[in-house]
This record gives C-alpha cells, sequence and structure tokens, in this order.
C-alpha cells in the first residue's frame, strides 16, 4: 500500500483477493471497482496512449472518458467499469508503446 | 449584409466553394443548417478516393483525379493559414477481395477505364503474399487486394472546422443555425430562413447536400437526389496497424480504427442497426484479425447524398441564371476541385473547366 495515496476505501471489506498489475501483486477488495481500487493502492498511470505513448489514468471514474484502460487476458477494458476478482492479470495498456517513448 | 454570393449549406461542399470564391476575390456569405439537418460533412469516412469511381464515365475519373492531384498542395495552404494539421495522407489505399475471381473482373474493368485514361490509372494487384508484406497484421482470407497509388484519406472533422475558420479569416461570413425555408428571385435571390429572415445576394450556389432535395425545385431544378445510409464503427485508439486506408477501414491518425461502408436505401433515416454494425464489423475482422479483440467506442449513421448515376451534379439554374446546384457524394476527395477550379465556373470565366456531362440534363427523359 502507498499511504501517500489520497484514495480511501469508505467502505473497508475483510474479503481481500490477489491480483497483479505489470507482475506485481496487489491484495484488493473482493468485488470492488477496480480502477478505485487501484488508486487505493497507490497507482496512478494504467496506460500509456497508443500514438504519443503519454501516461494516462482514471479520469472521469463512469465509462466515459475512456483515459482508465488497461490490459486484462489481452484485451483493453476499462477499468472502472471492472470488478475486481481473483487472480486478475493486468497489464497497463499500450505498455510497449511508452517504453519506447521512455 | 453585402455579398456576391450566397451558399446555402456549411457544409465541406458549401465551404469549400466559398473559400474558393473569397480566393477570387467574392464576397459570400455560408448559411449552414441545424442540429436537425442531415449532415454528411459530419459523418463521413475521411477518404480522398480515386480507385473503382468513373469506371463507366470516364470524365468523373478524370475530375477526381484532378482534385485528388490538387489535394496536397489545398491542404498545405489551409493548414498554414489555420493551424489545423489535415493528417492529408496519400501513399495509396486498397481495396479487399476474398475471392480471386471478383479481384480478376474488377482489375479488367481498371483495365479499360486505363486505356481511356491514356494510362494515368496507377494501380497494382497484390496477391495475398504480397499484400502481407504492406499490411503484415492482415488476415488468411484476404485473397488479394488492388492498391490504387492515387488514393489517401485525411481527418475530415478537421477539414470541417479549418475551411469554416479559413473562410471567416478571409472576410466571409459563416451563418450556422439557420436552417433555409425558401429561395426567390427578384432583383436579388431572397432566401428565406426558418425564422423569417431574408438574405439577399445576385448569385447563389445550392450545396445543402439532401436539403436541395425540397430547395431545388423552387428554382427550377430537378435536384434528382436521395439518401444512401452508411453506418460507421469507432475503435477505442489502437497502435498503428495498417499502413493505408481502404473503401471499407482505415485507422485514422489519432489511433481509432474506423469501419464502414455500408450501403442501405433506407430514406431519411440515419440510425444504426444492430444487424448492419455486425455485418461491417464482421468483414472487418476477417480483413484485420486482431480487430477481434478491439473495443468499439461508437456508432453513428449518416446519409450519402446520391445521384442516379452517383456522380455530381453542377447545374445551372435554366430559369433563374445565377442560380447553381452543387451536389457530390465524394465531398471530401472533391473538395480541393471544388475550392481552386469550381469558382470560375460559377463565376462564368472562360477558365472555368468543362462541366456539361455533370448537368441535370443528363436525367432528362428524351
Amino acid at each position: 500500500m502507498n499511504n501517500a495515496s489520497p484514495f480511501h476505501n469508505i467502505s473497508p471489506s475483510d474479503d481481500l483477493v490477489t491480483v497483479t498489475f505489470d507482475g506485481i501483486e496487489y491484495i484488493l477488495p473482493d468485488g470492488a471497482n477496480l480502477a478505485a481500487s487501484l488508486l487505493e493502492a497507490g497507482l496512478r498511470y494504467f496506460r500509456n496512449t497508443p500514438v504519443s505513448g503519454a501516461p494516462r489514468g482514471p479520469f472521469c471514474m463512469m465509462g466515459a472518458c475512456y483515459d482508465c484502460l488497461v490490459e486484462i487476458d489481452g484485451e483493453t477494458r476499462q477499468a472502472c467499469m471492472t470488478e475486481v476478482t481473483s487472480g486478475l492479470k493486468i497489464e497497463r495498456a499500450h505498455r510497449d508503446k511508452g517504453l519506447e517513448n521512455d | 449584409m453585402e455579398a456576391d454570393y450566397a451558399i446555402i449549406g456549411g457544409s465541406i461542399v458549401g465551404l469549400s466553394i466559398a473559400w474558393g470564391l473569397l480566393k477570387r476575390g467574392r464576397r459570400v456569405l455560408v448559411l449552414d443548417g441545424d442540429d436537425g439537418s442531415f449532415r454528411a460533412s459530419r459523418g463521413n469516412f475521411g477518404l480522398v478516393w480515386v480507385q473503382g469511381k468513373g469506371l463507366k464515365q470516364p470524365a468523373y475519373a478524370r475530375w477526381t483525379q484532378k482534385s485528388a492531384a490538387a489535394w496536397a498542395d489545398f491542404s498545405a495552404e489551409l493548414g498554414e493559414s489555420t493551424g489545423y494539421n489535415l493528417a492529408l495522407q496519400q501513399a495509396g489505399g486498397y481495396d479487399f477481395y476474398f475471392d480471386e475471381e471478383s479481384l480478376e473482373q474488377r482489375v479488367a474493368e481498371f483495365e479499360t477505364l486505363k486505356k481511356e485514361l491514356g494510362g494515368d490509372y496507377p494501380f497494382e494487384v497484390l496477391r495475398h503474399n504480397e499484400l502481407k508484406r504492406e499490411e503484415p497484421n492482415i488476415g488468411p482470407r484476404v485473397a488479394g487486394a488492388i492498391l490504387h497509388h492515387q488514393d489517401g484519406h485525411l481527418n475530415p472533422l478537421r477539414l470541417l472546422k479549418s475551411l469554416a475558420d479559413d473562410v471567416r479569416r478571409m472576410g466571409g461570413t459563416v451563418k450556422c443555425g439557420v436552417p433555409v425555408k425558401r429561395i426567390s428571385k427578384r432583383d436579388l435571390f431572397e432566401i428565406e430562413a426558418e425564422d423569417g429572415t431574408i438574405y439577399a445576394a445576385p448569385k447563389f450556389v445550392l450545396s445543402a447536400g439532401l436539403g436541395a432535395m425540397d430547395l431545388g425545385p423552387q428554382l427550377g431544378f430537378s435536384a434528382p437526389i436521395r439518401p444512401q445510409r452508411g453506418q460507421v464503427l469507432i475503435t477505442e485508439k489502437l497502435p498503428k496497424m495498417m499502413n493505408r486506408p481502404s473503401g471499407i477501414i482505415r485507422q485514422v491518425d489519432e489511433g481509432s480504427v474506423q469501419i464502414g461502408d455500408s450501403k442501405e436505401e433506407v430514406g431519411l433515416d440515419d440510425r444504426v442497426t444492430l444487424e448492419t454494425a455486425s455485418a461491417i464489423a464482421a468483414r472487418a475482422v476477417a480483413v484485420y484479425p486482431d480487430l477481434a479483440k478491439a473495443k468499439l467506442v461508437r456508432s453513428w449513421g449518416a446519409l450519402r447524398i446520391m445521384s442516379p448515376d452517383g456522380f455530381p451534379i453542377y447545374q445551372e439554374s435554366s430559369t433563374t441564371p445565377g442560380a447553381f446546384l452543387v451536389t457530390c457524394h465524394s465531398g471530401i476527395t472533391l473538395a480541393a476541385a471544388h475550392a481552386r477550379y469550381l469558382p470560375a465556373w460559377l463565376d462564368g470565366s472562360d477558365q472555368a473547366p468543362n462541366l456539361e456531362v455533370f448537368s441535370e440534363q443528363r436525367f432528362a427523359i428524351s
């Protein structure tokens, strides 16, 4: 957990599961909103833009802005429209693009 | 408000003409419709396309080629004066085929046209393996493609915005939200908007897209046009996965893949349907299988403006001279010609292109 995170879970749960993001394990509340949970865990940037490689993270949190995209099982998904489930393997969407531009 | 020309329709067609007239020193007033209007300029596919046009009318193929050839310079000039990058790319475009037979048939038609055009029709046939070298993401079901080197694409919304900006910058007036109800001729053409305002000008261009179906007959035009619906799908933004556009699928400069080219005769109905959306999505996936995992973020329907033979109509009214009808399906492709060459025709200059074959006379029953 990153204690510097300004995001706090207002309804904490004891029902926790493990997911990975870019190969790192995170313990998150089962069934919680994935974008919110990753923000609380201290993550800020979820993806790189596919053309310029600029970093992006959640913005609208309601399925409209497509900025919180992550890759799960090879598909781009909106993290704010996804629930935390046990064993999710999450990758930064278009991560290759970002690294190329580093 | 003093204007030499009133232009009904602030579309890409109308604004291209206004832009060209301003360059000739004319004063223009452009009246655009409202959100209730059917606006092909906001719903189109953004192709600057030569391939397959005018197979039975070489004059249309030549007019299209003349415009395509004028595009690079036109785009550069618009970009320089407005700061918009139109993302024009004219590095060729594909027509994909799933079976050899229809490919061969098309090639034969192209060869005929090529002869009629004196050889100026640079296309080549790419079989699957050759195509795969150009487009590594192509799917196994694609038998081949015709690559036409005069084809290309651009960002059509930036084109619309830059044209409107530049027309205003040069002193033209563009009024939005002004649907026109009636047009009559006294000393001047009097154009009555739906809110009752009257605009007047000595010359007048009707470039109102499907709006010409109602307005055209008021000035003696037959305006035999009809809507043809096309549905479009937009994917999430993706890393570059294709190098050239085609008539059914292209990747825009911002990363999204645009999928389209359905043709439905459904009247003034621009809704989307699941059936057609699925069909064009399936075809796109057959060409580029990686798209099966892509997320769609938007879809819409838009109405093409089709004449009976699919070619443009350029007609001065015989009953009220000074009134011109300009309508076409390919407003993006022809924008450069409309900006550079059509204004001389409207002005009655001896530099005017010969557009006789595009008059309404061709539809007259003799």
